[in-house]
Protein backbone atom coordinates (compact mmCIF):
# COMPACT_ATOMS: atom_id res chain seq x y z
CA UNK A 1 0.00 0.00 0.00
CA UNK A 2 1.33 3.22 -1.18
CA UNK A 3 0.12 6.65 -0.12
CA UNK A 4 -0.14 9.05 -2.99
CA UNK A 5 1.72 12.53 -2.96
CA UNK A 6 -0.82 14.42 -4.21
CA UNK A 7 -3.56 17.36 -2.91
CA UNK A 8 -5.68 18.04 -5.64
CA UNK A 9 -9.49 18.76 -4.98
CA UNK A 10 -9.93 15.74 -7.68
CA UNK A 11 -8.58 13.18 -5.20
CA UNK A 12 -11.06 11.40 -2.79
CA UNK A 13 -10.68 10.78 0.88
CA UNK A 14 -12.11 8.71 2.93
CA UNK A 15 -14.04 10.64 5.55
CA UNK A 16 -12.54 12.45 8.98
CA UNK A 17 -12.86 10.87 12.12
CA UNK A 18 -14.03 13.39 14.81
CA UNK A 19 -11.71 11.89 17.48
CA UNK A 20 -8.53 12.58 15.07
CA UNK A 21 -9.54 15.85 14.78
CA UNK A 22 -9.49 16.43 18.76
CA UNK A 23 -6.60 14.85 18.88
CA UNK A 24 -4.67 16.63 16.40
CA UNK A 25 -6.16 19.83 18.41
CA UNK A 26 -4.93 18.44 21.40
CA UNK A 27 -1.50 17.58 20.19
CA UNK A 28 -0.94 20.93 18.78
CA UNK A 29 -2.28 22.45 22.38
CA UNK A 30 0.60 20.30 24.27
CA UNK A 31 3.02 22.26 21.58
CA UNK A 32 1.75 25.63 21.86
CA UNK A 33 2.81 24.64 25.99
CA UNK A 34 5.95 23.89 25.55
CA UNK A 35 7.81 27.05 27.16
CA UNK A 36 10.57 28.54 24.32
CA UNK A 37 10.68 31.47 26.11
CA UNK A 38 9.86 34.34 23.92
CA UNK A 39 11.35 32.77 21.05
CA UNK A 40 10.78 34.71 17.60
CA UNK A 41 9.06 32.98 15.00
CA UNK A 42 7.17 30.35 16.76
CA UNK A 43 4.41 29.85 15.21
CA UNK A 44 0.41 29.01 16.97
CA UNK A 45 -0.04 25.70 16.54
CA UNK A 46 -3.53 25.64 17.75
CA UNK A 47 -4.48 28.31 15.46
CA UNK A 48 -2.74 26.41 12.76
CA UNK A 49 -4.52 22.96 13.38
CA UNK A 50 -8.00 24.78 13.89
CA UNK A 51 -7.73 27.09 11.13
CA UNK A 52 -7.10 24.00 8.84
CA UNK A 53 -10.01 22.31 10.14
CA UNK A 54 -12.28 24.62 9.72
CA UNK A 55 -11.16 24.64 6.28
CA UNK A 56 -11.75 21.24 5.43
CA UNK A 57 -14.34 20.30 7.98
CA UNK A 58 -16.41 23.76 8.38
CA UNK A 59 -19.24 21.19 9.48
CA UNK A 60 -17.68 19.17 12.42
CA UNK A 61 -15.50 22.07 13.44
CA UNK A 62 -16.01 25.12 14.78
CA UNK A 63 -16.64 28.41 16.85
CA UNK A 64 -17.61 25.79 20.06
CA UNK A 65 -14.22 24.34 19.67
CA UNK A 66 -12.57 27.30 19.21
CA UNK A 67 -13.95 29.41 21.92
CA UNK A 68 -13.19 26.33 24.60
CA UNK A 69 -9.46 25.41 23.06
CA UNK A 70 -8.68 29.43 22.93
CA UNK A 71 -10.16 29.50 27.12
CA UNK A 72 -7.49 26.69 27.51
CA UNK A 73 -4.54 28.65 26.11
CA UNK A 74 -5.73 31.54 27.81
CA UNK A 75 -4.98 29.60 30.80
CA UNK A 76 -1.95 27.86 29.26
CA UNK A 77 -0.03 31.37 28.41
CA UNK A 78 -1.42 33.05 31.68
CA UNK A 79 -2.47 35.69 29.46
CA UNK A 80 -6.13 37.53 29.71
CA UNK A 81 -9.07 35.52 29.60
CA UNK A 82 -10.36 36.38 26.64
CA UNK A 83 -7.77 36.42 24.44
CA UNK A 84 -7.43 33.65 22.78
CA UNK A 85 -10.98 32.88 22.82
CA UNK A 86 -11.85 35.81 20.95
CA UNK A 87 -9.03 35.91 18.65
CA UNK A 88 -9.82 31.80 17.77
CA UNK A 89 -13.67 32.22 17.39
CA UNK A 90 -12.86 35.01 14.59
CA UNK A 91 -10.24 32.80 13.17
CA UNK A 92 -12.75 29.59 13.09
CA UNK A 93 -15.70 32.01 11.34
CA UNK A 94 -13.48 33.43 8.92
CA UNK A 95 -12.02 30.28 8.16
CA UNK A 96 -15.09 28.39 8.16
CA UNK A 97 -16.97 30.89 5.64
CA UNK A 98 -13.54 31.02 3.20
CA UNK A 99 -14.02 27.22 3.14
CA UNK A 100 -15.59 26.78 -0.15
CA UNK A 101 -13.03 29.67 -1.85
CA UNK A 102 -9.74 28.37 -0.19
CA UNK A 103 -9.93 24.31 -1.12
CA UNK A 104 -10.57 25.35 -5.14
CA UNK A 105 -6.80 26.35 -4.73
CA UNK A 106 -3.35 24.74 -5.02
CA UNK A 107 -1.74 24.50 -1.87
CA UNK A 108 0.51 27.85 -2.33
CA UNK A 109 -2.37 29.72 -2.81
CA UNK A 110 -3.85 27.97 0.04
CA UNK A 111 -0.99 29.31 2.25
CA UNK A 112 -1.63 32.36 0.73
CA UNK A 113 -4.93 32.57 1.91
CA UNK A 114 -4.47 31.39 5.46
CA UNK A 115 -1.60 33.64 6.13
CA UNK A 116 -3.60 36.68 6.94
CA UNK A 117 -6.02 35.19 9.08
CA UNK A 118 -3.22 34.03 11.20
CA UNK A 119 -2.04 37.29 11.05
CA UNK A 120 -5.36 38.80 12.10
CA UNK A 121 -5.85 36.49 14.76
CA UNK A 122 -2.63 37.81 16.54
CA UNK A 123 -3.83 41.29 15.23
CA UNK A 124 -6.91 40.59 17.55
CA UNK A 125 -4.70 39.41 20.49
CA UNK A 126 -2.50 42.61 20.24
CA UNK A 127 -5.61 44.89 20.36
CA UNK A 128 -7.35 43.15 23.28
CA UNK A 129 -3.79 43.41 24.88
CA UNK A 130 -3.05 47.05 24.13
CA UNK A 131 -6.56 48.22 25.12
CA UNK A 132 -6.08 45.88 28.49
CA UNK A 133 -2.83 48.32 28.72
CA UNK A 134 0.13 46.09 28.41
CA UNK A 135 3.23 46.26 26.78
CA UNK A 136 3.55 45.72 22.16
CA UNK A 137 5.76 42.83 22.30
CA UNK A 138 7.64 44.38 19.33
CA UNK A 139 6.83 43.31 15.47
CA UNK A 140 9.05 40.29 15.67
CA UNK A 141 5.84 38.79 17.39
CA UNK A 142 3.88 38.54 13.84
CA UNK A 143 6.69 36.51 12.16
CA UNK A 144 4.94 33.59 14.11
CA UNK A 145 1.99 33.62 11.12
CA UNK A 146 4.49 33.98 8.22
CA UNK A 147 6.02 30.45 9.55
CA UNK A 148 2.87 29.00 10.30
CA UNK A 149 1.61 30.16 6.86
CA UNK A 150 4.94 28.42 5.42
CA UNK A 151 4.06 24.78 7.28
CA UNK A 152 0.67 24.84 5.82
CA UNK A 153 2.30 22.44 3.07
CA UNK A 154 3.49 19.62 5.65
CA UNK A 155 0.58 20.01 7.91
CA UNK A 156 -1.92 19.23 5.34
CA UNK A 157 0.46 16.17 4.35
CA UNK A 158 0.45 15.02 7.70
CA UNK A 159 -3.28 16.02 8.80
CA UNK A 160 -4.69 13.61 6.02
CA UNK A 161 -2.72 11.02 5.91
CA UNK A 162 -5.57 8.79 7.95
CA UNK A 163 -7.41 9.95 4.88
CA UNK A 164 -5.52 8.86 2.16
CA UNK A 165 -6.65 5.71 0.24
CA UNK A 166 -4.04 3.00 -1.40
CA UNK A 167 -3.26 3.77 -4.99
CA UNK A 168 -4.31 0.19 -6.17
CA UNK A 169 -7.55 0.00 -6.82
CA UNK A 170 -9.54 -3.25 -5.67
CA UNK A 171 -12.53 -4.91 -7.50
CA UNK A 172 -14.20 -5.42 -4.41
CA UNK A 173 -14.18 -1.94 -3.80
CA UNK A 174 -15.70 0.62 -6.23
CA UNK A 175 -13.70 3.65 -5.75
CA UNK B 1 -43.52 12.27 10.16
CA UNK B 2 -40.84 10.49 11.28
CA UNK B 3 -41.28 6.76 10.87
CA UNK B 4 -39.26 4.41 13.53
CA UNK B 5 -35.83 3.83 10.99
CA UNK B 6 -36.56 6.43 8.61
CA UNK B 7 -35.26 9.85 10.25
CA UNK B 8 -34.86 12.68 7.52
CA UNK B 9 -31.70 12.99 6.84
CA UNK B 10 -29.24 15.05 8.94
CA UNK B 11 -27.97 17.99 5.93
CA UNK B 12 -30.18 20.79 7.12
CA UNK B 13 -30.32 20.41 11.02
CA UNK B 14 -26.77 22.76 11.00
CA UNK B 15 -28.27 24.67 14.43
CA UNK B 16 -28.06 28.52 14.64
CA UNK B 17 -26.87 30.68 11.54
CA UNK B 18 -22.99 31.09 11.88
CA UNK B 19 -23.60 35.11 12.75
CA UNK B 20 -26.15 34.04 15.59
CA UNK B 21 -23.10 31.72 16.73
CA UNK B 22 -20.18 33.84 16.15
CA UNK B 23 -21.98 36.75 18.35
CA UNK B 24 -23.21 34.93 20.76
CA UNK B 25 -19.20 33.86 21.47
CA UNK B 26 -18.05 37.07 21.05
CA UNK B 27 -20.52 38.39 23.34
CA UNK B 28 -18.70 35.49 25.63
CA UNK B 29 -15.99 36.29 24.88
CA UNK B 30 -15.85 40.01 25.83
CA UNK B 31 -17.03 39.31 28.66
CA UNK B 32 -14.77 37.22 30.43
CA UNK B 33 -12.42 40.16 28.92
CA UNK B 34 -14.07 42.75 30.99
CA UNK B 35 -14.40 40.80 33.73
CA UNK B 36 -10.56 39.45 33.69
CA UNK B 37 -8.96 42.69 33.50
CA UNK B 38 -11.60 45.16 35.06
CA UNK B 39 -12.63 43.10 37.98
CA UNK B 40 -10.29 39.85 38.41
CA UNK B 41 -13.48 37.55 39.20
CA UNK B 42 -12.20 34.94 37.04
CA UNK B 43 -9.13 33.83 38.89
CA UNK B 44 -11.35 31.16 41.02
CA UNK B 45 -12.34 29.26 37.34
CA UNK B 46 -8.17 30.08 36.36
CA UNK B 47 -7.49 28.40 39.28
CA UNK B 48 -9.73 25.53 38.49
CA UNK B 49 -8.50 24.71 35.03
CA UNK B 50 -4.90 24.77 35.56
CA UNK B 51 -4.71 22.26 38.62
CA UNK B 52 -6.17 20.40 35.25
CA UNK B 53 -3.79 21.56 32.72
CA UNK B 54 -0.92 21.00 35.18
CA UNK B 55 0.70 17.81 34.09
CA UNK B 56 0.47 18.62 30.46
CA UNK B 57 2.16 21.40 31.34
CA UNK B 58 4.88 19.35 33.24
CA UNK B 59 4.58 16.92 30.53
CA UNK B 60 5.14 20.06 27.72
CA UNK B 61 8.57 21.42 30.00
CA UNK B 62 9.94 17.83 29.86
CA UNK B 63 11.78 18.30 26.50
CA UNK B 64 13.33 21.85 27.46
CA UNK B 65 14.39 20.14 30.99
CA UNK B 66 16.21 17.39 28.72
CA UNK B 67 17.37 19.37 26.49
CA UNK B 68 19.01 21.52 29.91
CA UNK B 69 20.62 19.03 31.34
CA UNK B 70 21.75 17.79 28.15
CA UNK B 71 23.79 20.49 27.37
CA UNK B 72 24.56 20.85 31.38
CA UNK B 73 26.44 17.29 31.07
CA UNK B 74 28.18 18.02 28.40
CA UNK B 75 29.30 21.30 28.65
CA UNK B 76 32.75 21.80 29.59
CA UNK B 77 34.39 21.24 32.69
CA UNK B 78 36.07 24.28 32.70
CA UNK B 79 32.71 26.55 32.23
CA UNK B 80 32.48 24.67 35.71
CA UNK B 81 35.83 24.93 37.38
CA UNK B 82 35.50 29.18 36.48
CA UNK B 83 31.87 29.29 37.97
CA UNK B 84 32.90 27.71 41.08
CA UNK B 85 36.49 30.22 41.40
CA UNK B 86 34.25 32.95 41.14
CA UNK B 87 31.73 31.57 43.52
CA UNK B 88 34.60 31.43 45.78
CA UNK B 89 36.11 34.85 45.06
CA UNK B 90 32.71 36.27 45.53
CA UNK B 91 32.04 34.43 49.09
CA UNK B 92 35.32 35.90 50.14
CA UNK B 93 34.39 39.13 49.30
CA UNK B 94 31.25 38.74 51.54
CA UNK B 95 32.39 37.31 54.08
CA UNK B 96 33.74 40.66 55.95
CA UNK B 97 30.35 41.36 56.01
CA UNK B 98 28.38 37.83 56.53
CA UNK B 99 30.78 38.01 59.65
CA UNK B 100 30.26 41.10 60.99
CA UNK B 101 26.54 40.88 60.27
CA UNK B 102 25.88 38.52 63.54
CA UNK B 103 27.68 40.16 65.69
CA UNK B 104 25.61 43.59 64.28
CA UNK B 105 22.53 42.00 64.44
CA UNK B 106 22.90 41.24 67.90
CA UNK B 107 24.13 44.67 68.55
CA UNK B 108 20.80 46.49 66.74
CA UNK B 109 18.67 44.17 68.77
CA UNK B 110 20.38 45.10 71.85
CA UNK B 111 20.73 49.04 71.09
CA UNK B 112 16.46 48.84 70.24
CA UNK B 113 15.64 47.06 73.26
CA UNK B 114 17.75 49.62 75.37
CA UNK B 115 15.45 52.16 72.89
CA UNK B 116 12.27 50.44 73.39
CA UNK B 117 11.44 50.16 70.12
CA UNK B 118 9.80 47.05 68.39
CA UNK B 119 12.46 44.82 67.26
CA UNK B 120 12.79 43.76 63.10
CA UNK B 121 11.51 40.38 62.30
CA UNK B 122 13.71 37.99 60.54
CA UNK B 123 12.63 37.54 57.45
CA UNK B 124 12.02 34.04 56.42
CA UNK B 125 12.12 32.95 52.69
CA UNK B 126 11.50 29.98 50.51
CA UNK B 127 14.06 28.70 47.47
CA UNK B 128 12.30 28.23 44.66
CA UNK B 129 13.44 27.66 41.00
CA UNK B 130 12.75 29.02 37.54
CA UNK B 131 10.85 26.95 35.30
CA UNK B 132 10.74 28.84 32.75
CA UNK B 133 9.29 32.04 30.70
CA UNK B 134 5.55 32.55 30.87
CA UNK B 135 4.10 32.08 27.03
CA UNK B 136 2.34 35.58 26.92
CA UNK B 137 4.67 37.85 24.91
CA UNK B 138 2.65 40.92 26.30
CA UNK B 139 4.28 40.57 29.85
CA UNK B 140 7.35 40.14 31.75
CA UNK B 141 6.58 36.87 33.96
CA UNK B 142 8.66 33.40 34.62
CA UNK B 143 7.33 30.40 37.00
CA UNK B 144 8.69 29.44 39.20
CA UNK B 145 8.60 25.84 40.86
CA UNK B 146 7.00 26.66 44.37
CA UNK B 147 2.94 27.17 44.96
CA UNK B 148 0.72 27.57 47.17
CA UNK B 149 1.54 23.80 49.12
CA UNK B 150 4.80 26.04 49.83
CA UNK B 151 2.63 28.50 51.29
CA UNK B 152 3.45 31.29 49.00
CA UNK B 153 1.13 33.88 48.81
CA UNK B 154 0.51 36.19 46.09
CA UNK B 155 2.40 39.31 46.61
CA UNK B 156 5.40 38.77 48.18
CA UNK B 157 8.69 39.83 46.61
CA UNK B 158 11.13 37.61 44.90
CA UNK B 159 14.79 38.28 44.91
CA UNK B 160 17.73 36.87 43.45
CA UNK B 161 21.64 36.95 45.10
CA UNK B 162 22.18 40.36 44.03
CA UNK B 163 18.58 42.30 44.21
CA UNK B 164 15.22 41.99 43.49
CA UNK B 165 13.60 40.23 40.64
CA UNK B 166 9.97 41.11 41.01
CA UNK B 167 6.86 39.95 42.66
CA UNK B 168 4.79 36.76 43.00
CA UNK B 169 0.76 37.90 41.46
CA UNK B 170 -0.10 34.59 40.98
CA UNK B 171 -0.51 31.37 42.87
CA UNK B 172 -1.57 27.56 41.96
CA UNK B 173 -0.78 24.93 44.43
CA UNK B 174 2.34 23.72 42.78
CA UNK B 175 3.61 26.58 40.49
CA UNK B 176 3.59 30.49 40.89
CA UNK B 177 3.80 33.14 38.73
CA UNK B 178 6.38 36.09 39.38
CA UNK B 179 5.73 39.13 37.38
CA UNK B 180 9.10 40.84 36.62
CA UNK B 181 10.13 44.47 37.60
CA UNK B 182 10.37 44.82 33.88
CA UNK B 183 6.88 44.17 33.71
CA UNK B 184 5.28 47.39 32.34
CA UNK B 185 3.08 47.61 34.33
CA UNK B 186 5.06 46.57 37.96
CA UNK B 187 5.67 49.39 39.75
CA UNK B 188 8.35 49.77 42.90
CA UNK B 189 8.77 51.70 44.98
CA UNK B 190 12.64 52.99 45.55
CA UNK B 191 14.66 55.50 46.86
CA UNK B 192 18.49 56.61 45.91
CA UNK B 193 20.91 55.21 48.51
CA UNK B 194 23.21 58.42 47.69
CA UNK B 195 20.59 61.08 48.69
CA UNK B 196 17.49 59.47 50.15
CA UNK B 197 15.33 60.50 46.87
CA UNK B 198 12.07 58.73 46.67
CA UNK B 199 10.60 57.49 43.52
CA UNK B 200 8.58 54.67 41.78
CA UNK B 201 10.58 52.68 39.52
CA UNK B 202 8.55 51.43 36.50
CA UNK B 203 9.32 48.41 33.83
CA UNK B 204 10.16 50.36 30.41
CA UNK B 205 11.00 48.89 27.04
CA UNK B 206 13.92 45.95 26.12
CA UNK B 207 14.55 44.85 29.47
CA UNK B 208 14.99 48.17 31.20
CA UNK B 209 13.32 50.37 34.15
CA UNK B 210 11.84 53.90 34.14
CA UNK B 211 12.47 56.49 37.10
CA UNK B 212 8.73 58.58 36.78
CA UNK B 213 7.65 61.04 38.23
CA UNK B 214 11.03 63.01 39.35
CA UNK B 215 11.38 66.70 38.61
CA UNK B 216 13.68 67.60 35.86
CA UNK B 217 16.37 69.35 37.78
CA UNK B 218 16.36 66.28 40.51
CA UNK B 219 19.39 65.14 41.63
CA UNK B 220 19.93 61.99 39.70
CA UNK B 221 23.25 60.65 38.49
CA UNK B 222 24.24 58.07 36.18
CA UNK B 223 25.80 55.20 38.41
CA UNK B 224 23.49 55.94 41.22
CA UNK B 225 22.09 52.79 42.66
CA UNK B 226 18.29 52.73 43.84
CA UNK B 227 17.24 50.09 46.34
CA UNK B 228 13.45 49.45 47.68
CA UNK B 229 12.08 52.48 50.15
CA UNK B 230 9.87 49.92 51.68
CA UNK B 231 7.10 52.65 51.83
CA UNK B 232 4.82 49.76 50.17
CA UNK B 233 4.55 47.44 52.62
CA UNK B 234 5.35 44.63 50.25
CA UNK B 235 9.07 44.72 50.06
CA UNK B 236 11.74 44.78 52.31
CA UNK B 237 13.18 48.45 52.82
CA UNK B 238 16.94 48.38 51.44
CA UNK B 239 17.24 45.62 48.89
CA UNK B 240 18.99 46.77 45.68
CA UNK B 241 16.75 46.97 42.88
CA UNK B 242 18.54 49.10 39.97
CA UNK B 243 21.34 51.28 38.96
CA UNK B 244 20.72 54.95 36.64
CA UNK B 245 22.43 54.24 33.53
CA UNK B 246 21.09 57.31 31.70
CA UNK B 247 19.62 60.81 32.91
CA UNK B 248 17.83 63.08 30.23
CA UNK B 249 16.74 66.52 30.73
CA UNK B 250 14.84 67.86 28.25
CA UNK B 251 13.78 71.59 29.30
CA UNK B 252 10.41 71.13 27.18
CA UNK B 253 9.10 68.20 29.79
CA UNK B 254 8.73 69.10 33.70
CA UNK B 255 9.84 65.39 34.70
CA UNK B 256 13.13 64.25 33.57
CA UNK B 257 13.82 60.81 31.72
CA UNK B 258 15.50 58.37 33.70
CA UNK B 259 16.73 55.20 32.76
CA UNK B 260 17.70 52.31 34.51
CA UNK B 261 19.51 48.98 34.56
CA UNK B 262 18.19 45.76 36.84
CA UNK B 263 20.78 44.58 38.85
CA UNK B 264 19.32 41.52 39.87
CA UNK B 265 19.68 39.12 36.87
CA UNK B 266 16.31 39.64 35.80
CA UNK B 267 16.23 37.78 32.20
CA UNK B 268 18.28 35.01 33.52
CA UNK B 269 17.25 31.76 34.49
CA UNK B 270 18.16 30.26 38.03
CA UNK B 271 17.20 29.67 41.86
CA UNK B 272 15.30 32.84 43.49
CA UNK B 273 14.54 33.08 46.84
CA UNK B 274 10.58 34.14 47.40
CA UNK B 275 11.13 36.35 50.72
CA UNK B 276 8.32 35.81 53.53
CA UNK B 277 5.65 38.44 53.55
CA UNK B 278 6.31 41.86 55.97
CA UNK B 279 4.84 42.50 59.22
CA UNK B 280 1.95 44.85 58.37
CA UNK B 281 2.36 48.67 58.09
CA UNK B 282 1.09 50.59 60.93
CA UNK B 283 -2.50 51.76 60.08
CA UNK B 284 -2.97 54.91 58.59
CA UNK B 285 -3.43 58.04 60.38
CA UNK B 286 -7.06 58.78 60.54
CA UNK B 287 -6.80 62.86 60.93
CA UNK B 288 -6.63 63.24 56.98
CA UNK B 289 -10.15 61.21 56.23
CA UNK B 290 -11.32 63.94 59.28
CA UNK B 291 -10.13 67.02 57.67
CA UNK B 292 -11.85 65.55 54.34
CA UNK B 293 -15.59 65.76 55.74
CA UNK B 294 -15.47 68.52 58.41
CA UNK B 295 -19.08 69.12 58.60
CA UNK B 296 -19.43 65.58 60.23
CA UNK B 297 -17.12 66.03 62.45
CA UNK B 298 -18.17 69.22 64.08
CA UNK B 299 -21.59 68.16 64.33
CA UNK B 300 -20.33 64.84 65.91
CA UNK B 301 -18.08 67.55 68.50
CA UNK B 302 -21.83 69.57 68.47
CA UNK B 303 -23.90 65.95 69.59
CA UNK B 304 -20.85 65.59 72.17
CA UNK B 305 -20.69 69.08 73.70
CA UNK B 306 -24.93 68.67 73.77
CA UNK B 307 -23.97 65.26 75.90
CA UNK B 308 -21.59 66.57 78.10
CA UNK B 309 -23.69 68.71 79.99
Amino acid sequence: MTIQPTHSSRRILLPVRQWFILFSLAVAFFLNLIPLGHAIGVPDWVALTLAFWCVREPLRIGMGTAFVFGVLMDVAAGSVMGQHSLAYLLLAYAAGGLSRRILWFPLVQQALHVLPLLLATQLVMVATRLAGGADFPGWGYFLGSFSGALLWFPLTFVLLLPQYQPVERDENRPI
Amino acid sequence: MSVVGHQPPPFFKRGPAPLARLAFFVVLSLALLVFDLKYRYLELARQGVAAVLYPVQRAAYAPVDLYGQLTGYFGSLKAAQQENEQFRRKELESANWLLRQQHLEQENQRLRALLDMKTKQPVPGTLAEILYTARDPFSRRVVVDRGGQHDVVAGQAVVDESGVLGQVTRVFPLQSEVTLITDKNQAVPVKLVRNGLRSVLFGAHAGQLELRFLAANADVQPGDLLVTSGLDGIYQPGLPVAKVSRVDRDAAYSFARILCEPVAGVEKHGQVLILGAREPLPPQIEEAEARDKPSKGRKAKRKEQAAQP
